[in-house]
């Protein structure tokens, strides 16, 4: 199972594609779970970037437990959370990430 | 301290305007990414993980605290309140907006501050001794030597992309704090027999996956050489430096392929075309260089020496940083005193918005407005009257930055690791925050003395794994975090490549395995003045093998 992920072209905020637009939590990500999916996923991330929505734009493994979307590289983890020495920094630190947790 | 001329100012003014059109550009989409990558690169900008990165030249690591204020202006204003200072003596804010970074560059102008030639396979910022002009065994200040290499490396058209980035270090002391064997040139200053002033030559020496120790290949280049004989070794590493392969386009590996006899011989050769023309150093300019960098007016303060020792009777604590943190200054009523950034439990190198203001403040205050950045990511007060130590300790107290650690285990070089790094491969920092911790204790860290403990989070080795004497690096296997331990690497005047011990081990482990390597050390030294380093070059890595493997060869 797959998501597309990228950087923010503005910002670099890390973002990652969701219901038809670019997200900034991975939560409610678009999962692609077969191999068309995923071209429709790399197609929509060569647009965004094309288009300079984007930067760094990549299909990231994932894994999806009670409908909670869990990349699967430590790399991505950090990326979607934050910085593990600084839980008041990144995604993890804003209040809806707290509440969800 | 160096002061920007008409010149610098229009330089670095025109490089803002540029920059900022290349960014308004990139963001209205009138360029591609491609197209920008090179331009935001050669303004220091990275791509992390979480956001851009802005990495900022302080050269030499010299500041004055106007500029440390702005860069805690910039850490609260455009980033998320703290900036991280680096091997390379620079400053790096892990947060900043695309948008935002001309605003930010054209306050760090403001302040004779830029952000060029940070990155990029250019001539990167020219690092020196941080004691420079303070310590009391240099011969002289190595850092007029840096300001010309920065004045002549500066947008240098034949050598703004070379075949991969190029780094140069100047120490003035025998002493070397500068790591100068580890860096592509390094430049011993030293005096010969007649007194003049000039350059022992190293070559070709570098970190990062295959480590090299940089070779002599002058013994003594007089000062007025320094930029043709640069010109030179650059010219001959420019031609034949590898393009093809971007693991095999540093220096160094030209220098172990080609030969250190050859390559000498191939730089004296490109050399005699050009000692004797336009690049000779006349004497009035590198006086006029050496001018910027006069020491500040030291007046005597002799009730330093009074002050001190009942101070010391009044806090044990006070007495400890004394005896850690700060080092003899040439001039005997004044001293060096080092902010270690290394907090027991923090992030090495990391300082706040309100730190760094509070730092200026001292600065201003007690220390003639110069600060420095260490390579080992600390703050240096370079000239503190020995009278007026115990206000800095106080200061430094209240801002949570007293702690006492100075080239102690807990003086961690870390790299920022997969927290940060789009790089990385494993994390660096809870490591040594981990670490950090289970050394907590100042009393066992002085029991153990120096000992440097270098972490990197990837095979780049911006961490200086190789050359700790405890080196950790992180990588990933299986998709987990391993960590390899090298022992017996030193990054000074006995430069060493630290060897693998064995084995790497998992984040559960590794802090296990670092408290059995300074266990064995303890049980096998010869005495509390054999240092880790010494005690390992004595007996090499057998016991400490045993001491790590042993269980396991049994068990198996």
């Amino acid at each position: 199972m797959k998501v597309l992920t990228a950087n923010r072209l503005a910002d670099g905020e890390a973002v990652w594609y969701a219901n038809g637009g670019w997200a900034e939590t991975i939560d409610h990500a678009d999962v692609a779970h077969d191999k068309g999916a995923e071209d429709r996923l790399e197609a929509i991330g060569a647009t965004a970037y094309a288009n300079n929505e984007v930067v760094d734009v990549n299909l990231i493994d994932v894994t999806v437990a009670n409908g909670v979307v869990e990349p699967v590289r430590l790399r991505e983890k950090i990326r979607a959370a934050g910085p593990t020495n600084r839980n008041d920094l990144g995604k993890q630190a804003r209040p809806e990430a707290a509440r969800a947790a | 301290m160096y002061r920007y001329d008409e010149f610098d100012h229009d330089f670095v003014q025109a490089r803002v305007a540029e920059f900022s059109d290349q960014v308004a550009r990139r963001l209205a989409g009138e360029i591609t990414e491609d197209q920008f990558r090179p331009l935001r690169l050669m303004n220091g900008v990275y791509l992390q993980l979480h956001a851009y990165m802005l990495r900022i030249a302080v050269p030499y690591g010299t500041l004055n605290s106007k500029q440390l204020r702005m860069l805690g202006h910039i850490a609260r204003k455009y980033d998320k309140g703290y900036g991280h200072f680096t091997t390379r003596q620079n400053i790096q804010f892990n947060w900043p907006a695309l948008s935002d970074i001309p605003a930010i560059l054209a306050d760090l102008a403001s302040v004779e501050m830029h952000a060029i030639q940070t990155s990029g396979n250019c001539i990167r910022n020219v690092t020196a001794d941080h004691f420079a002009g303070a310590a009391a065994d240099e011969v002289a200040d190595p850092r007029p030597y840096a300001e010309i290499l920065r004045q002549w490396s500066s947008v240098h058209p034949e050598f703004s992309f070379l075949p991969r980035k190029f780094k140069i270090a100047v120490t003035g002391a025998e002493r070397d704090r500068a790591a100068i064997q580890t860096h592509d040139i390094g430049l011993h200053l030293k005096k010969n027999a007649a007194g003049e002033l000039g350059f022992a030559v190293y070559v070709g020496g570098g970190q990062g996956r295959t480590p090299m120790i940089a070779k002599k290949i002058r013994d003594f280049l007089p000062e007025a050489d320094l930029l043709s004989y640069c010109t030179a070794i650059l010219r001959v590493y420019n031609l034949y430096g590898r393009r093809d392969n971007k693991y095999k386009a540093r220096i160094k590996i030209l220098v172990h392929e080609t030969g250190v006899e050859e390559i000498t011989r191939q730089v004296e050769a490109e050399w005699q075309e050009l000692k004797d023309a336009d690049l000779k150093l006349p004497e009035a300019d590198i006086r006029a260089i050496d001018a910027y960098f006069a020491p500040p007016a030291l007046t005597d303060r002799p009730e330093g020496d009074e002050a001190v020792k009942l101070a010391r009777l009044d806090s044990k604590s006070f007495s400890e940083w004394l005896d850690q943190n700060v080092v003899t200054h040439r001039h005997p009523d004044y001293a060096a005193v080092t902010i270690s950034l290394k907090g027991i439990g923090e992030a090495p190198g990391d300082a706040s918005d309100s730190q760094m203001e509070a730092i200026a403040d001292l600065a201003e205050k007690y220390a003639f407005d110069e600060l420095r950045v260490s390579h080992e990511q600390n703050l240096i007060l370079p000239h503190v009257a020995r009278a007026d130590l115990k206000a800095v300790y106080d200061a430094l107290v209240d801002i949570g930055l007293a702690t006492a650690n100075s080239n102690l285990i807990t003086d961690i070089i870390s790299c920022p690791g997969l927290d940060y790094c789009a790089l990385a491969t494993a994390r660096s920092i809870p490591v040594a925050q981990e670490i950090s911790l289970r050394f907590a204790s100042l009393d066992r860290q002085r029991e153990i003395g120096e000992l440097k403990l270098k972490i990197s989070g990837c095979i780049n080795a911006c961490g200086h794994h190789h050359v700790g004497h405890i080196g950790i690096l992180g990588v990933e296997k299986k998709g987990a975090e391993l960590y390899q331990v090298t022992l017996g690497g030193s990054a000074d005047e006995n430069t060493s490549v630290g060897e693998i011990i064995g084995r790497g081990f998992s984040s559960a482990e590794i802090t296990d395995a670092i408290e059995q390597i300074v266990e064995t050390y303890l049980g096998l030294r010869l005495d509390r003045n054999e240092k880790f380093i010494d005690a390992y070059r004595r007996v090499g890595p057998a016991p400490f093998k045993e001491a790590l493997y042993a269980g396991e060869a049994k068990a198996a």
